[in-house]
């Protein structure tokens, strides 16, 4: 179903699957060439194409479509993946600042390295007041984000982490304007702004690995169809807007088109998509007196049906209402990051302060105590936990990134890392999907032929994987005529005068075995059938046991019946499993786990999948999900190998074990700057030796996490 | 030692030509397709720009 997007907003498509520069001509070509597309530009690095269209132009769905032809996968960019960087003002921002900061860093170092090689007197003075000339500009232009954030925290009345940092930066530069006026021998300046370079590295690393927001809520709200045909009393068609429908309203709902409201069927028989109550994109036939929800998508034939429920009080709204929900109570994440600020900001203050107090009361002098006390912030400040935690999320990003696994934030990395439990959906998560043929005739059967020509007269999605594989095999259609389409049973057609039908078993007549799948008639007077299975995604056995040799707890939780439900289980090694579970069921079984402490990950791509997904502490949906399941879920995987989600599973393990290492090398780091910096041995030579020798080892550190297989 | 009243601004100079290139490499969107841009640089059809998005 196409979004409605208004058509000259460029259009962003991901391809999962390009791989090499050559892939690029052509698919600009190609597209450019379709009528109404203005431009196209591939963006190799993260994968995408933006496409630009003339208003009247084709939709995202047609360009898809058009890039499939020529083998390339292609899917719709919407709030659910990640944001495209082309329109990212704030990281550029950075980048500026950061550049800035760079340049002044390198040339102010050049003149600290003649100072601290011994230059005398007049001269190093000279040096001192050029370097002054240089920094402090850049430290006021670079700095500024440290200082905003600095100063939002004060007056909302917390410490953050730039608030050490800002008061580092203010005090090296106004304490060394105060020692090169006085001729002193010990200026700061380099190490001032060299901090300040590392930390917006940092920064600007963090900045890229946070999420775009993006509400899985709107996404459901897409469903919902905008106008509907309402069949007045004297029988007339017209359209109303879903807004004016209210319950006892008739109307008339055509194939292909979704249900605008809850309500019971009056006339007519057709196949209905009830993923969003059931998870199952296997069609169910419905007949009069059968309850349909709004955003059901109504296949095969016209319904007409009495309204029992209108906007907010349809089924749809009440899932859009549990996935906000879910959403918002999801619970601020205590970052790691976050947990070390709280600890480290004060006690930096403190140790500076002590450190200015006590030099003073002892020396008397002034210029003595706050030279000491700027290098001991200087000395403390966090360029490797400022560094080290963006570093690792950068790197786990790229590393995941580069096995198809898009992540939307670095906070839904850590969350991994805490889970205990994973619970699994069935349908498009452990399973391909529906609709793959378990079995059929051999291929050279005459019952292909006929169950072609059929199958390619109905939309239904049995009918059309039929055809698919058909075609696949290289089946030519035999010449039928009249086909007609009986909605909630099948096509038939004629040859020779013979009447045929492909559909279900008890429409075609007696079939041999079960009333599973879908039959066919042969001319001959025989039948064939045709069954279809949800087949196990290939390694989904393999992830599951590596799911538990993580130590995790894994479980199955599905809308659909028990038999398949405990099939599956059974299958993939699962050993709990629950089944007939609609959306609200999940958060409910959700919430239970988490009430018994437990941590759990969500793996499902289903419309009713939405809840569960948003309130779970962590949460992984394929890319074939549905664009509800995609925007809640915390990362995307692409593909059909279900092993995505153990990977993700360890590389969030080792992000997790790096960072505390990280950790661990600051606060040895800081054990023995401390003192240092304390008896008041540190110059600005061993200031800035020190700054850059930890910031390296941490991010050398960091960078194991490109290793994790 | 005086000649370095003079060494100190050209260094200067040059170090802001390279800062000045550097924004404006920015600003025209250089960064934003890298291993893109490495393939387009042998393509026979030539844009002569980037995204400039």
């Amino acid at each position: 179903m196409p979004l409605d997007r208004p058509p000259t907003e460029p259009i962003e498509l991901i391809l999962p699957s390009i791989s090499c520069g050559g892939c690029i001509a052509p698919i600009e070509r190609r597209l450019t060439a379709i009528e109404g597309v203005r431009t196209a530009r591939v963006n190799l690095s993260n994968k995408r194409v933006r496409i630009e269209t003339l208003p009247g132009g084709p939709d995202a769905d047609r360009l898809a479509a058009t890039l499939a032809e020529i083998g390339h996968e292609a899917r719709q960019l919407t709030a659910a993946l990640p944001r495209s960087e082309t329109r990212d003002a704030e990281g550029r921002d950075l980048v500026l600042r950061l550049g800035v900061a760079g340049f002044a860093a390198m040339n102010v170092m050049l003149l600290s390295i003649s100072v601290w090689s011994g230059a005398e007197a007049a001269t190093r003075d000279l040096l001192h007041w050029v370097s002054a000339l240089i920094a402090l500009p850049a430290m006021a232009y670079s700095g500024l984000p440290f200082y905003r954030s600095a100063g939002r925290a004060l007056t909302g009345g917390r410490l953050n982490m730039d608030v050490p940092i800002s008061l580092a930066i203010l005090l090296s530069a106004v304490s060394s304007l105060i020692e090169t006026s006085y001729g002193g021998q010990h200026a700061y300046f380099d190490a001032g702004i060299m901090l300040i370079f590392f930390l917006l590295i940092g920064r600007y690393l963090d900045h890229r690995t946070r999420a775009q927001a993006g509400s899985a809520a709107a996404e459901l709200s897409q469903l919902a169809a905008r106008m509907a045909v309402q069949i007045a009393a004297d029988g007339t068609r017209q359209s109303i807007a879903t807004a004016d429908l209210r319950p006892g309203m008739r109307l008339t709902v055509a194939p292909g088109e979704r249900i605008p409201a809850d309500g019971v069927i009056s006339l007519g028989q057709s196949d209905l998509d009830r993923a969003l109550v059931t998870g199952e994109s296997v069609p169910e036939p419905v007949s009069p007196g059968d309850t349909i929800h709004a955003g059901m998508l109504n296949l095969t034939g016209p319904l007409e049906m009495e309204v029992t429920a209108t906007g907010d009080g349809t089924l749809l709204a009440d899932i859009a209402r549990m996935v906000e929900a879910a959403e918002q109570g999801r619970g601020r994440l205590d970052r790691l990051a976050d947990q070390a600020a709280r600890v480290y900001a004060p006690g930096v203050h403190l140790v500076a302060l002590a450190a200015f107090v006590g030099w003073y009361w002892q020396s008397g002098d002034l210029l003595t105590a706050l030279g000491i006390a700027t290098a001991v912030l200087i000395i403390t400040c966090p360029c490797a936990l400022g560094l080290a935690v963006p570093t690792v999320h950068t790197v786990a990003s790229s590393r995941l990134f580069r096995s198809g696994i898009f992540l939307k934030d670095g906070g839904e990395l850590e969350r991994l890392a805490q889970v205990d439990t994973v619970a699994f959906d069935k349908t498009g998560t452990l399973t391909d999907g529906a609709s793959q043929i378990a079995s059929a005739p051999t291929p050279d059967h005459p019952a292909w032929p006929v169950a072609a020509a059929l199958a390619q007269a109905s939309r239904h999605p049995l009918a059309i994987a039929i055809a698919a594989e058909a075609e696949r095999v290289g089946v030519r259609p035999a010449r039928i005529s009249d086909l007609t389409e009986h909605p909630g049973q099948g096509v038939s057609g004629q040859i020779k005068g013979r009447e045929l039908r492909l559909g279900r078993p008890d429409w075609v007549g007696h079939a041999p075995g079960g009333s599973d799948g879908v039959l066919v008639s042969l001319p001959d007077g025989g039948r064939a059938s045709f069954t279809f299975s949800d087949t196990l995604r290939p390694d989904a056995r393999e992830t599951v046991a590596e799911v538990v040799a993580l130590g995790l707890d894994p479980c199955l939780i599905s809308g659909d019946a028990e038999r398949p439900v405990a099939r599956a289980a059974d299958a993939a090694g699962i050993a709990r499993w629950h089944a007939r579970l609609h959306p609200g069921d999940k958060l409910d079984l959700l919430a239970e786990m988490q009430a018994e402490g437990r941590r759990v990950l969500m793996v499902g791509d289903g419309l009713n999948d939405g809840p569960a997904l948003a309130a779970a502490h962590a949460s992984i949906s394929p890319a074939a999900a549905a664009d509800v399941a995609k925007a809640a879920a915390g990362l995307v995987f692409t593909g059909q190998r279900l092993g995505h989600v153990s990977l993700a599973l360890r590389v969030a393990r080792a992000a997790r074990r790096r960072t505390l290492e990280c950790f661990a090398i600051a606060a040895v780091y800081n054990a023995l700057a401390i003192p240092l910096a304390l008896s008041g041995q540190v110059t600005p030579l061993i200031a800035a030796a020190a700054m850059s020798g930890s910031s390296i080892v941490v991010v050398l550190n960091a960078l194991r996490v490109r290793n994790v297989t | 030692m005086t000649v370095i009243g003079y060494l100190i601004p050209v260094s200067l100079f040059l170090g802001g030509l390279g800062l000045a290139a550097f924004i404006w490499s920015l600003r025209a969107d250089q960064y934003t397709d890298l291993e893109g841009d490495q393939h387009r640089a042998l393509f026979g059809e030539h844009d002569d720009r980037p995204s400039g998005e």
